[in-house]
């Protein structure tokens, strides 16, 4: 217990000091949280009617940041699962970086969800026993689920890892590799289960196909490494903590082909909904090409595209790839356009036409913006004081000593 | 389609004559005969709701009904998990509170589906004239919001106006190949059925236009509704009776439900409902009219503060030419019942198997 007491302290303590660099950066991101504490609290007050929602188009930023970020979440398995299953050297030494990773992002996805409710007061009826639990008929009950499964196990797992390091325990292998086999498969399943939330609904016909796992899997594979990699050549330029190349390496081929595969999903969806061209293919023709005269996302579409593309085509070329100067453009390029595409490209068009026919716009106001922004920054936060922690742990800088 | 069979023109903006005023029959205590039971029900409910109240207003430090009652409201079970008992107290509680609210008189009724009850819907499309009266009777019947903002306003009914299509001489060469071009398609029709944003709120000078056909649509209270699957707390459920009802204060507002209806039966409440005092009705159902809140999901639910005690919904009893009929699918003898035996009828969107209860015909 005094351990415990222990390592929380010299963790905050640890996490307090910084340059000036680490304080403008935690300072920015505050502003941005105090933003969105105060739009949020405006939400509550007056109702959903300050966004830009429609009984029309009724899921906006929101769910599709939260739809991104659950892909982001399952995106760290990438460094978990060659760490564990392949015993890749340097990967290993930066497994619970990944971890870290994916409690800031269900930690986001959480409050997205928060965001979406009509009346989040009463988000106490999904518990079980208190409330009532929809399972298993309902696939957001299902996400739920999922999503907290995987905050725990990876919590427990990244937890108990930097725990070992900070007190010197060896690790008890029995029960720690079981759990983080669960949490590998576990980390497909929550994107996997978000994918079935909306494809189960022949409703909107957009998303009514069963491509749409395996293209969130392979879109959360690309996007997900990418924030890593930018974030590991950060630490590797502020701290003293050598992320390995070889571990950067091995997750750029991760990106660049799990990139190649969601573009090749992508061109599929795009031939069979357009050739024949039905009634249902309206939406990706409007998400494409406008329907009606109403053009609003097809500069987000083709932005997408060619961001997705451009960096596929500069991953391909290893002067690039392995420049570490270079590498964070086609990172950002691609962390960018599947932002755009799970967003603006897929979410909003899967309301347009409405089931009736309607074809209808949808423009998010700033308040979505603001509080969009805010849990992205609010997310950042928590990811920054959980890296540097964990990095103080991993370097040594933090260690348990015994009190005399 | 013929203009035949559609009676003459006459005016649209007729405003409705009917259903603001409280319904004796939909008045539980007049209608029912009286069950001793409900009485008694009523009475401990209303004691042991003032133990509630008194113990809320403590908390709260108000005695103001309202928010008494909101507090307790917060804390209540599902609609279908509570004990009788407990029905009572939450329909004494939101009486109180709403009568206070609005300034009148307001009964909340929870009479629950009558046995050997099927509903069911038939609407004649040959002779709707898109007057839309069903429309602002539904409106006035059902509490809707009537903000003038988007957002604020609501309407559970839709009439879709459609242009007629014709070919045209000038079309037919339209998309044909040149040269060495592949064939896909000319088309020499007028496209007809696309209903672009807001054209169910037309107003036309008079009705019915000559242009336009008129496809009446409003939640089907399907047999297998998509939407009560996906509710992740189960507070949209099938009634015995039929229909697909919200029980309001267990929504959670995640608007799955609105996404899983094929049929955009569902509207959810951006912001708090407009309701002018004087316009409402203050005949209403737990599971049916009664005022809403800001943040859940609503829909039509076929009038039970009327239906539950013998009365038509009020889309049928307003709509000029019959074209809407209700009634007992399972009475061979009703109205309902006759019409799916003689005439050609149809279900929207059969493909999606959600075997609506909401039949369209033509004679």
């Amino acid at each position: 217990m005094q351990q415990l007491t222990r390592f929380a302290a010299d963790y905050v303590g640890y996490v307090l000091k910084g340059g000036t660099k680490f304080y403008a950066w935690m300072g920015s991101l505050a502003v941005l949280i105090v933003g969105m504490m105060y739009v949020f609290y405006l939400q509550n007050t007056e109702g959903l009617i300050v966004t830009g929602m429609t009984s029309q188009i009724h899921d906006g930023l929101y769910f599709a940041n939260l739809v991104f970020l659950v892909g982001v979440a399952a995106g760290a398995v990438t460094i978990v699962f060659p760490a564990y299953a392949y015993h890749h050297e340097g990967m290993h030494k930066v497994a619970v970086l990944g971890e870290m990773l994916a409690i800031s992002a269900v930690i986001m996805v959480t409050m997205f969800v928060f965001a979406h409710m009509g009346r989040p007061d009463r988000l106490w009826h999904m518990l079980p026993l208190i409330g009532i639990y929809n399972f298993p008929h309902s696939m957001l009950g299902w996400d739920v689920l999922v999503l907290t499964g995987y905050l725990i196990l990876n919590a427990i797992c990244g937890f108990y890892y930097l725990w070992c390091k900070y007190t010197g325990k060896p690790i008890n292998y029995k029960w720690f590799m079981p759990l983080v086999w669960v949490a590998i498969v576990w980390a497909l399943s929550i994107h996997t289960v978000t994918a079935f939330l909306i494809s189960t609904m022949p409703a909107r016909p957009m998303w009514f196909h069963s491509m749409m796992p395996i293209r969130f899997i392979a879109t959360a594979f690309a996007a997900g490494p990418c924030l890593i990699i930018l974030a590991f050549l950060i630490i590797r330029n502020n701290t003293k903590f050598w992320v390995d190349d070889s571990a950067i390496k091995l997750l750029t081929t991760i990106v660049t082909w799990c990139l190649g595969i969601a573009l090749f999903l992508t061109l599929s969806e795009v031939v069979v909904e357009l050739y024949a061209r039905t009634e249902h293919a309206n939406g990706l023709y409007y998400l494409m090409f406008g329907l009606h005269g109403l053009t609003n996302l097809v500069p987000w579409f083709w932005g997408a595209v060619i961001l997705m593309v451009s960096s596929f085509v500069l991953f391909l070329i290893p002067s690039i790839r392995n420049n570490f100067k270079l590498l964070p453009i086609p990172c950002v390029m691609a962390f960018a356009g599947i932002w755009i595409e799970k967003g603006m490209g897929l979410i909003v068009p899967g309301f347009i036409p409405t089931p009736i026919g309607e074809v209808t716009e949808y423009y998010p106001t700033f308040v979505e913006w603001l509080l969009t922004l805010g849990i992205w920054a609010f997310g950042f936060f928590i990811l920054t004081i959980l890296l540097k922690g964990a990095i103080g742990i991993l370097q040594g800088d933090i260690k348990y000593v015994a009190a005399k | 389609m013929t203009t035949k069979e559609t009676p003459k023109a006459c005016p649209a903006e007729e405003q409705p004559s009917v259903c603001t005023a409280p319904p004796a029959s939909a008045d539980p205590a007049a209608s029912a005969p009286k069950t001793s039971r409900r009485d008694f029900l009523k009475a401990g409910g209303m004691l042991s709701m003032s133990t509630l109240m008194g113990t809320a207003a403590l908390m709260t430090q108000s005695d103001d009904a309202h928010a008494a009652a909101e507090w307790a409201e917060h804390f209540q079970k599902n609609y279908r998990l509570m004990t009788d008992a407990e029905k009572a107290e939450a329909r004494a509680r939101l009486e109180r509170r709403y009568s206070q609210e609005y300034g009148k008189q307001v009964t909340v009724d929870t009479t629950g589906p009558q046995p050997g009850v099927l509903m069911g819907y038939a609407l004649n499309i040959r002779k709707c004239i898109g007057c839309r009266r069903c429309v602002h009777a539904c409106v006035a019947e059902n509490n809707q919001s009537r903000g003038t903002k988007p957002g604020e306003k609501i309407e559970w009914i839709q009439v879709l106006r459609m242009e007629r299509g014709k070919f045209e001489q000038g079309k037919m060469d339209h998309g044909y190949p040149e040269g060495l071009g592949i064939q896909v398609g000319g088309n020499a029709y007028t496209p007809a059925g696309q209903v672009l944003e807001g054209q169910y709120h037309y107003t036309p000078e008079a009705v019915p236009e000559q242009d336009a056909t008129y496809m009446p649509i409003a939640c089907m209270q399907c047999e297998k509704p998509p939407c009560v699957k996906v509710c992740p707390v189960r507070t949209t459920y099938r009634e015995a009776d039929g229909p697909v009802v919200i029980d309001y204060n267990w929504c959670i507002g995640c608007r799955m439900c609105m996404g899983a209806c094929p049929y955009w039966a569902r509207r959810i409440n951006l912001t708090s409902p407009v309701l002018p005092k004087e316009e409402m009705n203050p005949v209403t159902h737990y599971l049916g009219n009664r005022p809403r809140m800001r943040g859940v999901v609503e829909k039509c639910h076929w009038c039970l503060q009327r239906t539950r005690h013998g009365r038509y919904p009020a889309c049928v009893e307003v709509c000029p030419v019959g074209a809407r009929k209700f009634g007992n699918l399972l009475d061979p003898e009703s109205e309902v019942s006759k019409i799916l035996e003689r005439k050609n009828v149809f279900r929207l969107k059969a493909e999606l198997n959600t075997f609506p209860k909401f039949f369209y015909f033509y004679d």
